[in-house]
């Protein structure tokens, strides 16, 4: 039986340590519910369905926290002894392993594929018509945002032509270069699909849009097309997630999104003059 | 006393030196691999109390630290480039040089011949050759420290091409850096010499009766890991190996053609970043249940000998641990989610990441089972195996999150993260390792720690480690990127500054906590109380038929024959509520 000898004696280390357990429960279900400090403002369509993954893994393993520690605590506390009674003697419950395992299985299965559908969703979708698409690129502690300007057409670039007054290397002589924008802010359109494609120019970075729960690596030898899709009108904050050297924590820049398509191009023609005058 | 007189009198000539230093008896060696682990931890948590305090009160001045480390400090404020490499040599040194060479160097080369009823390891002068690079590679990482330009700044996994680019990249990352590779070679080289004696002693050299199924956990844990280490390490060696010919020899295994480093155009072609994420993963994924899975034996071996109760579903134990190492070969991708790699390979990686859940759930669910109906003895021991239980879960489930791809774009460089893996596989196994410590610490000197000062380590460890990666889990959430040297750079981080300041405070009682351990586990080696039995914990298997210290050659003139399983505790209709492996069937009832 499982009692073995009677039943076991509640010590003051086994109601101390339920008691931490209970404390556990409470201020971490506390985090969760009261949601003191939470997620950054949403501000992204793709944001909302990673937000919903969160959700229901937080559901699963919420349950399955408060379960296994309470359980522990109430058995740790229940189930002392001063030295000398004995236990039960039985160590075998095959029925109960194959239920936690088809269980467990199930449960972790639901997980993948509601995962799933959310990352197909982001990855393995082509970008509509009318999409906007920047190209974002890194460097040792910078962000830059290339543009294609009016004729929708980017310029050529070329490792070779970069200097300190060409940060990307746009090869201006290329007539598609003209009306090219290059700037460290980033302005997009408000529920208009951007398409980012990334590059790094020397190490890795990583392109991080809190609001927008965006994250994707810039890798230098490699370029990475993930898109979003921006919700609200503000101005947001870019960082660098993947460590790239001593100023790492402050490879930061802005993402603005306009109002309108209006706004988006009349801010391009403001920098290129600003550029120009330069 | 009889037996012990009969063994050393094998060896009367050994004097000091051969006998507690350059010694090849394996009891010797695990506690030399223990006793440089701890002192490696000590250099490791003091780095991190460093970043703690940066963290907490980013930009402030320390006239005091600015005394002490001049060029860290200029200006008494630390500078960004030294808290990264606070960052990078933290993270290498807890998870190579304490965690793995605790576990398996330490338990491992104690454990593995006293409790399979052998007199040393199979290859008892490659075992000693093994500490001795380890201890050499030890030096070489602290040296990293105080070379021109300093430590590495690329984080413990040295993330290419910033790690192969040499000081172009960043200060530390020449000669610093260089250290780093050198010193991660000799450690795998350590490791492999270690893992092929572990495999070979366990496989070939268990006392007469001792079948595969009658290994206690830990020896099952240990032999499993050693595998993983065999199979594991030579990918990180050869990866080590292919980035030094990137950085002097003008290789580009890790570069790609165009990258351009101050403005300067590199000569590179051909090579590829991910690669290195890829050899790196293949072995670090591995090396993550390399520390975990000893824990997980011992901690089950402990557990089941204070419940007075056999563990719970022995044979589903085994095979859990098998089937986790298994699986942790082709999990590693989920460290790349957002890495540029394929996401086809991302929804693959997701599924296999998620199954490794289902035998870590069997085992959970085991420990439960095994505290079921117990009759829990409370030592310091006892405390920590069942506090490692709770961190284990609580780290386990927060990598659901994480294996979940989706999830993990949001989550992934977040301090959710850095919460996760610290709970996992550096608290869990650190609160296993001090279980074992404690347990098996009257085998090791022959006297007891103290046991009040033991349980004061306890609840203070286990608040402690709550309070400090709990709130982590919040800080990920809000988005709070790892490896950053100053949170309050970004507007949204600005309502985390609370949140961090806790954080901090509570890793400085953690800290001081663990001085109590280290002054305890000194103090107790001389002057502990004394263990007057063999068998103080009334334990089944055979490590506590030898004497408290055991001898050389372990057992007496003959080595002992098991007649049953690791694991009779309060048998029905036996004499003691342990049975010991030695006795015969029967013979229990006397």
């Amino acid at each position: 039986m499982a009692d073995g000898n009677g039943p076991g004696r509640i010590t003051i280390a086994g109601l101390a340590f339920a008691f931490l357990m209970l404390v556990l429960i409470i201020v971490s279900v506390w985090l969760f519910i009261a949601r003191p400090w939470w997620f950054p403002q949403l501000a992204s369509v793709r944001g909302g369905d990673i937000d919903g993954v969160f959700s229901a893994v937080l559901i699963v393993t919420g349950i399955a926290f408060v379960g296994v520690q309470g359980v522990l605590g109430y058995f740790v506390a229940r189930y002392g002894s001063r030295g000398t009674e004995r236990a039960g003697y039985w160590h075998d419950n095959p029925k109960a392993e194959a239920g936690l395992l088809i269980g467990t299985a199930v449960i972790m299965t639901i997980l993948v594929f509601m995962g799933q559908r959310v990352w197909a969703s982001i990855y393995f979708t082509d970008a509509p018509p009318g999409t906007l698409e920047v190209q974002a690129t890194g460097q040792q502690f910078q962000w830059y945002f290339h543009y294609a300007g009016p004729d929708g057409v980017f310029g050529r670039t070329d490792a070779k032509l970069i200097s300190d007054s060409n940060t990307l290397g746009l090869d201006r002589k290329d007539p598609a270069s003209k009306d090219d924008l290059i700037t460290p802010e980033m302005h997009v359109v408000v529920d208009k699909p951007v398409k980012v494609r990334l590059r790094s120019k020397d190490v890795i970075h990583s392109f991080f849009l809190p609001n927008m729960r965006y994250k994707q690596d810039a890798v230098p030898g490699m370029s990475i097309q993930v898109g979003f899709t921006p919700t609200k009108t503000g101005k947001f904050e870019i960082a660098c997630a993947e460590l790239c050297g001593n100023g790492h924590y402050r490879m930061r820049a802005f993402l603005t999104v306009e109002k309108s398509e209006q706004d988006l191009n009349n801010w391009i023609k403001e920098q290129l003059a600003q550029q120009a005058g330069n | 006393m009889q037996v012990q007189h009969a063994t050393e009198h094998a060896h009367p000539q050994l004097g000091f030196w051969r006998k507690y230093v350059f010694s090849t008896d394996h009891k010797i060696i695990g506690i030399q691999y223990m006793i440089t682990a701890m002192a490696m931890a000590v250099v490791g948590g003091l780095l991190s109390m460093l970043m703690r305090l940066q963290l907490a009160w980013p930009s402030q001045a320390w006239p005091a630290l600015g005394k002490i480390f001049p060029v860290a400090f200029a200006g008494n404020v630390m500078e960004p480039s030294f808290y990264v490499s606070l960052v990078t040599m933290h993270g290498t040194i807890m998870v190579f040089f304490l965690f793995t060479a605790v576990l398996t160097g330490g338990f491992g080369n104690f454990l593995i011949p006293l409790q399979i009823g052998a007199r040393d390891m199979a290859f008892p002068f490659l075992n000693a050759l093994s500490y001795w690079v380890f201890l050499l590679s030890c030096i070489v990482i602290i040296a990293a420290l105080f070379v021109a330009g300093g430590a590495p700044l690329g984080g413990w996994t040295a993330y290419a091409p910033l790690s192969a680019v040499g000081d172009a990249s960043g200060p530390g990352e020449g000669a610093g850096m260089t250290l780093w590779i050198t010193a991660l070679g000799l450690f795998t080289v350590s490791g492999l010499m270690g893992g092929l004696n572990y495999v070979t002693t366990i496989l070939t050299m268990r006392t007469k009766g001792l079948s595969m199924m009658r290994l206690p956990l830990t020896q099952w844990s240990l032999l499993i890991t050693a595998v993983l280490g065999l199979l594991a390490f030579p990918v990180l060696l050869a990866a080590a190996i292919l980035l030094t010919f990137d950085r002097v020899g003008g290789t580009s295994f890790f570069i790609p053609s165009g990258i351009i480093m101050n403005n300067r155009l590199l000569g590179n072609s051909g090579g590829h970043p991910l690669l290195w994420q890829h050899l790196f993963w293949f072995f670090g994924h591995p090396e993550v249940y390399i520390v975990i899975l000893p824990a997980m034996g011992m901690a089950s071996d402990i557990l089941s000998t204070f419940c007075r109760k056999p563990i719970f579903s022995y044979k589903m134990m085994v095979y859990s641990m098998v089937s986790i190492a298994g699986l942790s070969f082709i999990v590693w991708g989920h460290h790349m989610f957002v890495s540029g790699m394929s996401p086809f390979l991302g929804s693959v990686f997701t599924m296999t990441t998620l199954v490794i859940a289902v035998p870590s759930a069997v085992k959970t669910f085991n420990w439960l089972g095994t505290i079921w109906g117990a009759r829990i003895r409370f030592t310091t021991a006892s405390l920590f195996a069942i506090g490692f239980i709770s961190v284990f879960v609580s780290g386990g489930l927060s990598g659901i999150f994480l294996g979940s791809s989706a999830a993990d774009i949001y989550l992934q460089d977040t301090y959710f993260v850095v919460a996760h893996f610290h709970l996992v596989m550096a608290i869990a196994p650190l609160f296993a390792a001090f279980a074992g410590i404690y347990y098996w610490f009257p085998k090791m000197f022959g006297r007891f720690m103290n046991e009040m000062l033991g349980k004061l380590h306890f609840w203070g460890s286990l608040i402690g480690v709550y309070a400090v990666f709990f709130p982590m889990h919040i800080l990920g959430i809000t988005g709070h990127m790892r490896r950053i040297y100053d949170p309050l750079f970004y507007d949204f981080l600005k309502p985390d500054k609370n949140i961090n300041i806790f954080v901090s405070v509570s890793a400085f009682c953690l800290a001081t906590v663990q001085v109590v351990f280290l002054l305890n586990f000194i103090i107790s080696i001389f002057a502990g109380k004394r263990v007057k039995e063999n068998n103080p914990w009334q334990a089944t298997t055979l490590e506590w038929e030898t004497p408290c210290p055991t001898g050389h050659g372990n057992f007496g003139d003959e080595l002992p024959v098991v007649h049953r399983w690791a694991f009779d505790y309060s048998v029905p209709g036996a004499k003691h509520d342990f049975v010991p492996q030695t006795v015969p069937p029967g013979a229990e009832k006397v």
